[in-house]
C-alpha cells in the first residue's frame, strides 16, 4: 500500500518538477473558441470557462503545492525542532516560556489562524510559506521537546555528560540523530496536511493571486460550471486528494518502518 | 483532582488570554486605516481625527488593548464596520447555527467512528481491518470542499434527495433547518470520522496488547466481558481527548463547509469578516471559536480525569 | 496409578517470524500431580514462558503447536475448540503473571476483578462472589481484606497486588496453577512473604503448580521437582534435593556456579596476596574441586544458539566443557539415568566425581587477556606493582561521601521526599564498597548525586581528598576521568545510532584528549581487554548481546583510567551465567587497576561477594555500615536481618528463617517519623522508635546521638569504624536477639 503511494507522491514530484515543461498547452492561454470542451486527446482533462487545458493548469499548479507546502513545512521542521530541543534541554524557564507561547498557537484552528495571519499580510507565495511554517512549528517542537526529555534521563546521554560533552554535543549529537525519524515521520504528515491546507485556502480565495493555477481556486471556480462541466471541478478536486491520500499513506508507512510498535499519532 | 482542575482552568485562562493579543495585535496592524473605512475618503481629515480620538485609536496599543479586552468582558462587542449590526447579538446567533450543524455532525461521526475503530482493532490485520484503516486514511486526506462537492452532485443534482444550498434562514429552529443539515454535517464528519477510526483503533489495538486483557482472557471471561469491562473501558479513555482536539478541527472544517453549503453558521461569519476586513467581527468571531476550542479540551481533560482512577484516586 | 494431574507430551512449539519459523520449544515432556511443584527453571530465551502458554492453548496469533499434547486429568486441552477453552481457563487453570501492576486492570477495583472469577465460573451472585474473594484475601493472611477489595491497582504496593492476582488465580480451586515469575518483579522481602503465602495455599488446596523463574534461590524454596530448560529443550529434570545436591547435567551445575551463595564468605576475609592472579586461580579451582566456594564464579562461554541454525548434536555441545564428538553426531534423547532423574547428557556419569565436576565448570581465567593498565603510567601506591593497597593508601579514602541528602519535591509540601538523608560513606583505594537496598531506599540516587548528575540538597564529596563539585559539567575532565559509572541497563547505556567504537573513542578523545588514531588503537585495547571482539567494533550496540554491552559499558567506564567506577545494579538485568562472568570481569579489573568501586545492588549475595565494605540502605537512610563479615553477622540491624532471612539460598536443604515482614498495602511512599523502619520492623519497641531518630550504635561500644552530624571529624565516624548499626535497641540486645550465628 505504502510503495504505491510512494509511487504516486513521485509521479506528482515529477509533475512539480518538469510540468511546466510538459504541459501541452500554455496554463493562462484563453481560447474562446474551445472553452468549456470535455476530455478528449487534444485537451485530456476538457478546458475551462475561458477554454484554457485544465490538464495543464493542474500540472503547473502542481508545482506550487510542492513549492509552498515543502518550503513551509521544511522551515517549520527545522525552525520547530530547535525550539524544542531548546525548550526541553535548557531549563525549565526556557521550557514554560516557550511551550505555552505554542500553546497559544495550537488554541486555533489550523486554518483560522492561517486566514486571521494572511489576511493581516496580505496573500503572497512567501507570506503562505511563512504562514505554514508558524501553524507547524508548534508540532514540530512538541515532538523534539518530548525526545529530549525522554532522552535526557536515558543512560548514555548520562554518560555523555560524564565524559564531559558540552551541551551542543549532546543535543546535536547525541540526542538529535535519534529524534530524526519520528520528525520525519512528522514531517511527511504536516506535508500532506499543508497541501489540504493551501487548497483550502485557495478554495476560500485567499491563496496565491489568480494567475497563477491554484487548485483550490480551480475547484471554487469550477462549481458555477459543475452542471455543464463536471471535469473542469472533478480533475483538480481528485489531483488534491490523490497528492494528500498517497503523502499520508506514504507517511503511515514510514511510521511503521520507524517505529512499528506505535499505532497511530495524532495530526 | 481540585488540583488538576485548577490548574487546567488557569491554563485556560492563560492561552485564552493570549490568544486574544494574538487576535488583537493581528487585527491592529491590519493595512488601512478604520477612520477612512468607516467615513469614507471623502472624509475630512479633521473628522477622521475626531473619530480616532472617539475610538481611542490615537492611544497606544497596550491602553487600546485594555480598554477592548474590557468591552469584551463586558459583553460589549462592538458594532460590524461593513453592517453596522450589533457583533454580539450576530455572532451569538451564527454560533447557535454552528452549534447545531456540529452537533449534527458529532452524532454522526462519534459513534460510528469508534464502532468502525474497535471493530478494525479487534479484527486487527484481517481484510475489515484493512478496508477501515486505509479507507480512514483516504477520508483524511480529502478536503471538505472537495467532499461538499462531491456530495452535492451525488446527493442533490444526480438524486435531488437533499437541497445543494443549505442557506436557511439564520434564525430557523433546528427541525426547520434539518434537511439542510445533513449533507454539511456529513460533509464535516468524514475527515472526523477518520480520525476517530484511527485513534480507537490505534489505543484498542494498544489495550488488547496488554498484560491485563491477557489476564482476563485467561480468566476465561467471555469476549463481551472482555470486550466491554477490560478493552473498552481502558482504550475509549484517550478518545475522549481526541474527540476533544476534533473540535479545533471541526471547527477549521465548519469554515469551509459553510461556504461549499452557504450556511449561515459562524465559519461563514468569520470569512465574511475576513473578507470584508470588518474588525470587530474578526476579532469577536476569531476569540469565540478560541474560546470553544479551549473549553472543549477542558471539558475533555475533565471528563478523563473522572473517567480515570488513576488521577482521580491520587 | 492414575495419571498425573498435568502433563505435556511430546510438545513442540513455533512462531512464524518475519525472519522466519522459530521453534521455540521442542519436543517437551513434562507432568506435574496434585500438590506438587514443578519448577520449570531457565534463563532468557529458555522456552519456559512459551511452554507453560502453549500448554494451556493460549498462543499469540503467530504461534503454533507443532505436535504433542497437554493432558490435564486426561482430557487434551490441544484437542478442544479454542472456543471450550473459556470454560477451562479460570476455572480448571489459573495462571499468574509476573508483574502484577501490568496484570491487573488499572480502571476496575481488585474487587470487581476478583468477583469475576465467582461469577463466572462458580455461578455466584455479585454478593456471593465478593464474600468469597474476602474471604480468599483473608486466607492469604490479609488483615483488612475489605480495605483492599475497594482499592484500584494504582493504589496498591506491588507486594499486596500479587497476593490479589495469586488469590484470583486460585479463587475458583483450579486443578493446576501456572506461576510465571510471580515474584521476579518483587522486593526481596516481599517476595519472601508472597513465597510464604504461595506455599502455604498451594499445600492447603492440592493445587498441581507449575512454577516458571530464572531465579535458582526460589526454585529451592517452592519446587518439589525441577525441570531446566535451554534454547528451547529440556536438558535435566530431578527433584530438588537431588538436582541441588548433585545436578546431572553440566548446564545445570554451571547455572549453579554461577551465581554466589549467600554466606559463602566475603571477600575481604578471602586471600588477596597473590602476587600473580594465576595462583589465586588455581587455588579457585582447587577450591571448586573440593566444593568449598570459590572466589570466582562458573560462567557459561558462548551464547543461545540460533533459531535458524541449532546444532544436530546436544543442544548444549556448542558451550559445554565437558563436550566429546560423539556429543555432535545427534540430539540426545531426555532419558531416566537413575531412578526418577532424567538427563539429556551422554557423560552425566563424569559429574558423579568431585574431578568430574571440577572440569565440567567452566571458569573463565583471565590468561591471555592484555592487562587493562598501561605499562607506563603511574598510579601512586601501586607504581611499584603492588596489588595490594599500602596501608597509606587505605587510610586516605579514595571517596568520601559525608552526609549527602537529596530531596526531590518543593521544601514544607506532601510532595517533598528526601530519597537519600545524611548518606556518608567512604571507599579507600581498590575496594569495594557494595550499597545494598530494596526499590525506593535511595541507592540509586545517592550514586547518581555523587557521579554529580544529581544535584545533592546538602552534604559534600571528596574525591581523593579533593572536594568535588556537586554539578558534573562544573567538574571538568580530570576530575571526570577519575569517576566514571556503570549503568544498570545495558540496552539505555549506548546511543543506538553510534557504533561501539565510536562510544569507547569519544571519552578517550573528550577525557584523555587523545588524538583520532590513539583514540582508535587504545579503544580497541580496552575491546580486548573486557573480552569483547575487535570485529565489534564497528557494530551498532542492538547488535550486541546484553553480556557484550554490559562489558563494553565497563570499559567505557575504565577508557579515563578512573580512581572510582560507580555500579549501579550493572548485573540485574542480565541472565545469571552472563551476571556470573560481569561480576569476575569486574573483580579482575579492580585487581588490575586498583579502582574502587562503589557497587549498588538490590542482591545481597552479588554484594557479599565483591565487596569490602557493606551499607544497608532503607527509605533514604543508611541502616548499618561496615565490613562485610560483620555486616553478614549478628549483631544486625532489624532490617538487615530481615533482608538476610528474606534471600532465598539456592539451597533446598537450607532452613528456612523466620523473620518476615508485613507487606504493606497502600503504594504511596510516605517517610514515617522517628526510625524510618518502625512500621515494619520486627523487633519494633515501641514510642522511642516511632518518635526519635535511632543513635549510631558502634561496634567499639561507642553510642553517637542521631543529632550529632556524622560527618565530625575523628575516627568515631560511623562511615569508618568497623561495624555501625543505627537502632534504638543496643548492641548487645541484639546480639541475644538474634542469637550467634
Amino acid at each position: 500500500m505504502a510503495l504505491a503511494a510512494t509511487s504516486v507522491f513521485i509521479l506528482f514530484l515529477f509533475a512539480a518538477l518538469f510540468g511546466p515543461l510538459v504541459a501541452p498547452y500554455d496554463h493562462t492561454a484563453q481560447d474562446a473558441a474551445q472553452r468549456l470542451q470535455g476530455p478528449s486527446p487534444a485537451h485530456l482533462m476538457g478546458t475551462d470557462n475561458f477554454g484554457r487545458d485544465v490538464f495543464s493548469r493542474v500540472l503547473v499548479g502542481t508545482q506550487g503545492v510542492f513549492y509552498l507546502g515543502g518550503a513551509g513545512t521544511f522551515l517549520a521542521a527545522v525552525l520547530g525542532t530547535a525550539l524544542g530541543l531548546i525548550a526541553g534541554y535548557a531549563g525549565r524557564l526556557w521550557d514554560e516560556a516557550i511551550m505555552r507561547v505554542l500553546d497559544v498557537l495550537l488554541a486555533f484552528p489550523a486554518l483560522l489562524l492561517a486566514m486571521v495571519l494572511l489576511s493581516t499580510v496580505g496573500p503572497s507565495d512567501i507570506n503562505l510559506i511563512l504562514v505554514i511554517t508558524i501553524l507547524y512549528i508548534p508540532m514540530f517542537a512538541r515532538i523534539a521537546r518530548s525526545m529530549v526529555l525522554d532522552l535526557r534521563t536515558r543512560e548514555f546521554v548520562e554518560a555523555a555528560r560524564l565524559r564531559g560533552e558540552s551541551r551542543r554535543y549532546i543535543l546535536f549529537g547525541e540526542m538529535l540523530p535519534n529524534a530524526v525519524a519520528p520528525l520525519l515521520v512528522e514531517a511527511s504528515i504536516r506535508f500532506a496536511y499543508s497541501i489540504f491546507l493551501v487548497a483550502s485556502l485557495g478554495f476560500l480565495g485567499l491563496g496565491v493571486a489568480p494567475p497563477s493555477p491554484d487548485w483550490g481556486r480551480q475547484v471554487n471556480d469550477a462549481r458555477t460550471f459543475f452542471d455543464v462541466a463536471p471535469w473542469m471541478l472533478l480533475f483538480p478536486a481528485a489531483a488534491i486528494s490523490a497528492l494528500v491520500i498517497s503523502t499520508s499513506l506514504m507517511a503511515d508507512g514510514l511510521r511503521r518502518v520507524f517505529d512499528p510498535s506505535v499505532e497511530g499519532r495524532r495530526r | 483532582m481540585r488540583g488538576f482542575i485548577a490548574r487546567r482552568l488557569a491554563f485556560v485562562v492563560l492561552t485564552a488570554l493570549l490568544s486574544s493579543m494574538v487576535v488583537f495585535a493581528a487585527t491592529n496592524v491590519l493595512p488601512g486605516d478604520v477612520a477612512t473605512m468607516i467615513l469614507g475618503r471623502e472624509a475630512s481629515e479633521q473628522a477622521k481625527d475626531e473619530l480616532r480620538s472617539q475610538l481611542g485609536l490615537d492611544k497606544p496599543l497596550v491602553v487600546q488593548y485594555g480598554h477592548w479586552l474590557g468591552n469584551m468582558a463586558k459583553g460589549d462587542w462592538g458594532d460590524s464596520l461593513s453592517t453596522g449590526q450589533d457583533v454580539r447579538s450576530v455572532a451569538l446567533q451564527r454560533l447557535r447555527n454552528s452549534a447545531m450543524l456540529a452537533l449534527v455532525a458529532f452524532l454522526m461521526y462519534v459513534p460510528l467512528g469508534i464502532f468502525l475503530g474497535v471493530v478494525a482493532a479487534w479484527r486487527r490485520d484481517s481484510p475489515l481491518d484493512q478496508v477501515i484503516s486505509t479507507g480512514s486514511l483516504a477520508f483524511i486526506g480529502l478536503p471538505e470542499f472537495v467532499t461538499g462537492v462531491l456530495l452535492i452532485a451525488l446527493f442533490s443534482r444526480a438524486l435531488g434527495w437533499l437541497p445543494a444550498s443549505s442557506a436557511i434562514d439564520p434564525g430557523s429552529g433546528f427541525f426547520t433547518a434539518f434537511p439542510s443539515l445533513i449533507l454539511p454535517a456529513l460533509t464535516v464528519s468524514l475527515t472526523s470520522l477518520a480520525y476517530v477510526v484511527r485513534m480507537t483503533r490505534a489505543s484498542t489495538a494498544d489495550v488488547l496488547q496488554t498484560d491485563y486483557v491477557r489476564t482476563a482472557r485467561l480468566k476465561g471471561l467471555s469476549t463481551p466481558s472482555i470486550l466491554f469491562r477490560h478493552v473498552l473501558r481502558n482504550s475509549l479513555l484517550p478518545t475522549v481527548t481526541v474527540v476533544a482536539a476534533g473540535v479545533g478541527w471541526l471547527m477549521g472544517g465548519l469554515i469551509v463547509t459553510e461556504s461549499v453549503f452557504n450556511y449561515p453558521g459562524l465559519g461563514r461569519l468569520v470569512l465574511f469578516a475576513i473578507q470584508r476586513r470588518d474588525l470587530p467581527l474578526i476579532q469577536a468571531t476569531t476569540i469565540l471559536i478560541v474560546v470553544i476550542f479551549v473549553l472543549a479540551n477542558l471539558v475533555a481533560d475533565i471528563v478523563y480525569a473522572l473517567l480515570n482512577p488513576r488521577i482521580r484516586y491520587r | 496409578m492414575a495419571p498425573p494431574t498435568f502433563q505435556v507430551q511430546d510438545l513442540s512449539v513455533v512462531y512464524e517470524t518475519d525472519s522466519g519459523p522459530v521453534p521455540a520449544a521442542r519436543r517437551i515432556s513434562l507432568s506435574v500431580d496434585r500438590g506438587e511443584t514443578l519448577g520449570l527453571v531457565g534463563e532468557s530465551g529458555s522456552g519456559k514462558t512459551t511452554l507453560a502458554l502453549a500448554a494451556i492453548n493460549y498462543l499469540p496469533a503467530n504461534g503454533r503447536v507443532k505436535q504433542g499434547a497437554s493432558r490435564l486429568n486426561g482430557l487434551d486441552l490441544l484437542r478442544l475448540p479454542k472456543r471450550e477453552m473459556p470454560r477451562m481457563w479460570g476455572s480448571r487453570i489459573g495462571l499468574v503473571s509476573q508483574d502484577p501492576r501490568s496484570a491487573m486492570n488499572p480502571t476496575l477495583t481488585i474487587g470487581r476483578q476478583l468477583d469475576e472469577m465467582g461469577c463466572r465460573h462458580l455461578g455466584l451472585g455479585r454478593r456471593e462472589a465478593r464474600d468469597l474473594a474476602l474471604a480468599m484475601l483473608g486466607k492469604m493472611g490479609m488483615s483488612d481484606p475489605p480495605s483492599v477489595v475497594g482499592r484500584y491497582p494504582h493504589q496498591l504496593s506491588g507486594g499486596m497486588l500479587q497476593l490479589c492476582a495469586i488469590a484470583m488465580a486460585l479463587l475458583t480451586h483450579p486443578e493446576v496453577v501456572i506461576l510465571d515469575e510471580p515474584t521476579t518483579s518483587l522486593d526481596v522481602t516481599t517476595q519472601a512473604t508472597v513465597l510464604d503465602v504461595l506455599t502455604e495455599l498451594k499445600t492447603e488446596l492440592q493445587t498441581a503448580a507449575l512454577y516458571i523463574t530464572h531465579n535458582l534461590g526460589v526454585i529451592a524454596r517452592v519446587a518439589d521437582r525441577v525441570a531446566v530448560m535451554y534454547a528451547g529443550e529440556m536438558l535435566e529434570t530431578a527433584g530438588v534435593k537431588a538436582l541441588f545436591a548433585r545436578p546431572l547435567h553440566p548446564y545445570t551445575l554451571n547455572l549453579l556456579r554461577c551465581v554466589p551463595h549467600l554466606g559463602a564468605g566475603a571477600r575481604a576475609e578471602r586471600p588477596k596476596d597473590g602476587k600473580a592472579s594465576g595462583i589465586t586461580r588455581a587455588a579457585a579451582a582447587e577450591a571448586d574441586a573440593s566444593g568449598i566456594p570459590s572466589a570466582r564464579l562458573a560462567s557459561i562461554p558462548g551464547s543461545l544458539p540460533p533459531w535458524d541454525d541449532l546444532p544436530r548434536g546436544c543442544i548444549f555441545a556448542p558451550r559445554c566443557p565437558l563436550v566429546m564428538d560423539f556429543c555432535r553426531v545427534s540430539r540426545p534423547p531426555l532419558v531416566e539415568v537413575e531412578p526418577l532423574r532424567w538427563s539429556t547428557c551422554l557423560r552425566w556419569q563424569v559429574l558423579l566425581s568431585d574431578e568430574g565436576r571440577a572440569q565440567a565448570v567452566s571458569v573463565e581465567t583471565r590468561a591471555g587477556v592484555p592487562p587493562l593498565v598501561e605499562d607506563t603510567r603511574s598510579r601512586g601506591p601501586l607504581a611499584d606493582g603492588g596489588l595490594q593497597p599500602s596501608q597509606e593508601a587505605v587510610s586516605v579514602p579514595v571517596l568520601e561521601v559525608k552526609d549527602a541528602t537529596k530531596a526531590f519535591g518543593p521544601a514544607r509540601s506532601r510532595a517533598h521526599v528526601k530519597a537519600v538523608d545524611g548518606a556518608s560513606l567512604s571507599v579507600p583505594q581498590a575496594r569495594t564498597f557494595g550499597l545494598v537496598g530494596e526499590s525506593g531506599s535511595g541507592k540509586t540516587t545517592l550514586a547518581r548525586v555523587i557521579a554529580g548528575l544529581e544535584l545533592p540538597s546538602s552534604g559534600r564529596i571528596f574525591l581523593a581528598g579533593e572536594s568535588l563539585k556537586p554539578s558534573v559539567g562544573a567538574r571538568g575532565p580530570h576530575m571526570l576521568r577519575r569517576l566514571q559509572m556503570v549503568f544498570q541497563s545495558p540496552d539505555g547505556s549506548f546511543n543506538p545510532r553510534m557504533t561501539v567504537g565510536r562510544a569507547l573513542m569519544r571519552p578517550l578523545m573528550i577525557m584523555n584528549r587523545l588524538d583520532r588514531k590513539n583514540a582508535r588503537e587504545r579503544a580497541l585495547e580496552l575491546l580486548e581487554a573486557v573480552r569483547v571482539p575487535a570485529s565489534h567494533f564497528d557494530r551498532y550496540p542492538s547488535e550486541l548481546s546484553g553480556g557484550e554491552k554490559q562489558r563494553v559499558a565497563i570499559a567505557r567506564a575504565f577508557a579515563g583510567d578512573p580512581d572510582v567506577v560507580l555500579c549501579d545494579e550493572p548485573i540485574s538485568s542480565l541472565d545469571v551465567s552472563v551476571q556470573s562472568s560481569v561480576i569476575n570481569l569486574l573483580a579482575d579489573l579492580q585487581e588490575e587497576a586498583g579502582t574502587a568501586y562503589l557497587f549498588i545492588s538490590h542482591d545481597l549475595a552479588v554484594v557479599e561477594h565483591l565487596s569490602h565494605r557493606v551499607g544497608v540502605m532503607y527509605l533514604g537512610k543508611l541502616m548499618e555500615i561496615g565490613e562485610v563479615a560483620k555486616v553478614l553477622a549478628p549483631p544486625y540491624h532489624p532490617y538487615t536481618e530481615a533482608l538476610l532471612s528474606a534471600v532465598p539460598v539456592p539451597d533446598p536443604t537450607a532452613a528456612s528463617k523466620p523473620v518476615r515482614l508485613h507487606v504493606s498495602v497502600s503504594s504511596s511512599l510516605g517517610i514515617p517519623s522517628g526510625c524510618r523502619f518502625h512500621p515494619r520492623c520486627p523487633r519494633y519497641l515501641g514510642d522511642i522508635c516511632r518518635l526519635q531518630a535511632p543513635p549510631w550504635r558502634l561496634s567499639d561500644g561507642r553510642v553517637i546521638p542521631a543529632l550529632a552530624p556524622t560527618s565530625a571529624a575523628g575516627p568515631d565516624r560511623p562511615a569508618e569504624a568497623a561495624h555501625s548499626i543505627s537502632c534504638h535497641i543496643p548492641l548487645e540486645e541484639l546480639v541475644r536477639l538474634q542469637g550467634a550465628g
